[in-house]
């Protein structure tokens, strides 16, 4: 655990270059970003404001052209190959759009594998992934291929894998980008039960309903930061006006 | 929409007032707790009065101070089959939105992605306690329903603002004159 007021993850004047001289090209550009424990950042923007690149950037996908990254106090953006790969096997957990699961592996099986990897006993792994099955309500399918579920079961059991190592972090791209609104539903319930856990949680997405749900909305353009937001007040009064409930109340 | 919603209810048997408040109750789960509860009695009372609904004390029970047991009229009848034809839909208001845009930008007074910037802020909010509400309702529930209604009519409002955005980003201004 992380002492108070550490963030979980900091980047400083974080930047992402391609090209050069007229053809260069910002994808990210100078970004701050300071994400706590149980702290749920969504970071929007149009197709091509570098969201996406941000998450690799941050998740030790993608190298930084500059600025600095630092995870758990420790910084990691000059780590070497090894280092980064067991620092993203053990402190990040990824969600992507399109689940990647391995699909001659059973839901369990996709589970436990990355704590097979980090060098788990067989035993400790399995206990550990029908955990993270039930926390998912998955229990009944852990032994299901990836086939025989639906694009929502998918999703959580990815999610279940994104945190079977614990990890301080999780980064999630489009999460909800290929699952229809029940579904979305499934994956909003599982988020609000990871943020209530103590998990950082950063979501880059077009998904206004997902963005909803975070502590904090960050809206990107051009590589940069230009809006931050928490999302807090309101209350189900003003939602009655929204169902036009006034006039019943009139 | 207001008296004809109550007198729709009876439509399916003569009621109590307190009846009433309970499906209201039922229909609008967590919205309906805003509502004056006192507002079916005054609704009842005043669709009596227009000859729409008859009321008759009715033995009732000790503990409940109102006996009354409301039914429709012929009138009333005919007021809720109409009503329940009629093509009334809200329509949103994007017009005032958009000419906003249009003057802060024109007068140099505001820059309207920042004015989207906020409103977006506004409507994202109004979706987190629409989602805090649809997700504290149960499976198959009636306000479960109306709760997503809402959260869909935000997300095409979002949408909107998302078109807003690009319209109004400075590379595409230009292309508009």
């Amino acid at each position: 655990m992380n002492d108070v007021g550490v963030p979980v993850l900091r980047a400083c004047g974080l930047c992402k270059l391609y090209g050069k001289g007229e053809g260069l090209v910002r994808a990210v550009d100078e970004v701050d970003l300071d994400v706590a424990s149980g702290e749920t950042v969504a970071v929007m923007g149009p197709s091509g404001c570098g969201k996406s690149t941000l998450l690799h950037l941050l998740g030790g996908l993608d190298r930084p052209s500059g600025g600095e990254l630092w995870l758990g106090g420790e910084r990691i953006d000059q780590l070497g190959e090894r280092a980064l790969a067991r620092l993203r096997r053990d402190s990040i957990g990824f969600i992507f759009q399109a689940f990647h699961l391995m699909d001659e592996l059973t839901a369990a099986e996709n589970v436990e594998l990355p704590a097979l990897l980090a060098g788990r006993s067989a035993r400790s792994a399995r206990r550990r992934a029908s955990e993270l099955l039930e926390r998912v309500g998955l229990a009944d399918r852990a032994g299901h291929l990836p086939s025989a579920l639906s694009g929502g079961q998918r999703q959580r059991v990815a999610i279940a894998r994104a945190l079977v190592s614990n990890p301080q972090l999780v980064l999630a791209d489009e999460p909800t980008g290929n699952l229809d609104s029940q579904a979305t539903m499934e994956v909003l319930r599982l988020f609000e039960d990871l943020h209530s856990s103590g998990q950082a949680l950063v979501i880059v997405t077009h998904d206004s309903r997902i963005a909803a749900t975070a502590d904090r909305l960050i809206t990107m353009r051009d590589g940069a930061f230009v809006d931050e937001t928490r999302l807090t007040g309101g209350s189900t009064g003003t939602l009655g006006a929204l169902a036009g409930l006034n006039g019943l109340t009139e | 929409m207001q008296q004809e919603v109550i007198l729709a209810m009876l439509a399916k048997e003569p009621s109590h007032g307190y009846e009433l408040r309970a499906r209201l109750r039922q229909a609008l789960g967590p919205l309906g707790d805003a509502m004056n509860d006192g507002q079916v009695y005054v609704t009842l009372a005043r669709l009596e009065k227009a000859g729409l609904a008859t009321s008759e004390q009715s033995a009732g029970r000790p503990d409940r101070p109102d006996r009354k047991v409301y039914a429709l009229t012929a009138a009333g009848q005919q007021r809720v089959a109409g009503w329940l034809a009629e093509v009334g839909w809200p329509r949103p208001d994007l017009a005032e939105f958009h000419l906003k845009l249009i003057a802060a930008a024109a007068a140099g007074l505001g820059d309207p992605l920042a004015i989207v910037d906020t409103q977006r802020r506004e409507l994202l909010r109004r979706l987190r306690d629409a989602q805090r509400a649809a997700l504290g309702e149960p499976d198959g529930s009636q306000a479960g329903l109306l709760i997503e209604g809402i959260v869909l009519r935000l997300q095409a409002d979002l949408r909107w603002l998302e078109a807003c955005e690009r319209t109004w980003t400075p590379h595409h201004r230009k292309d508009h004159g």
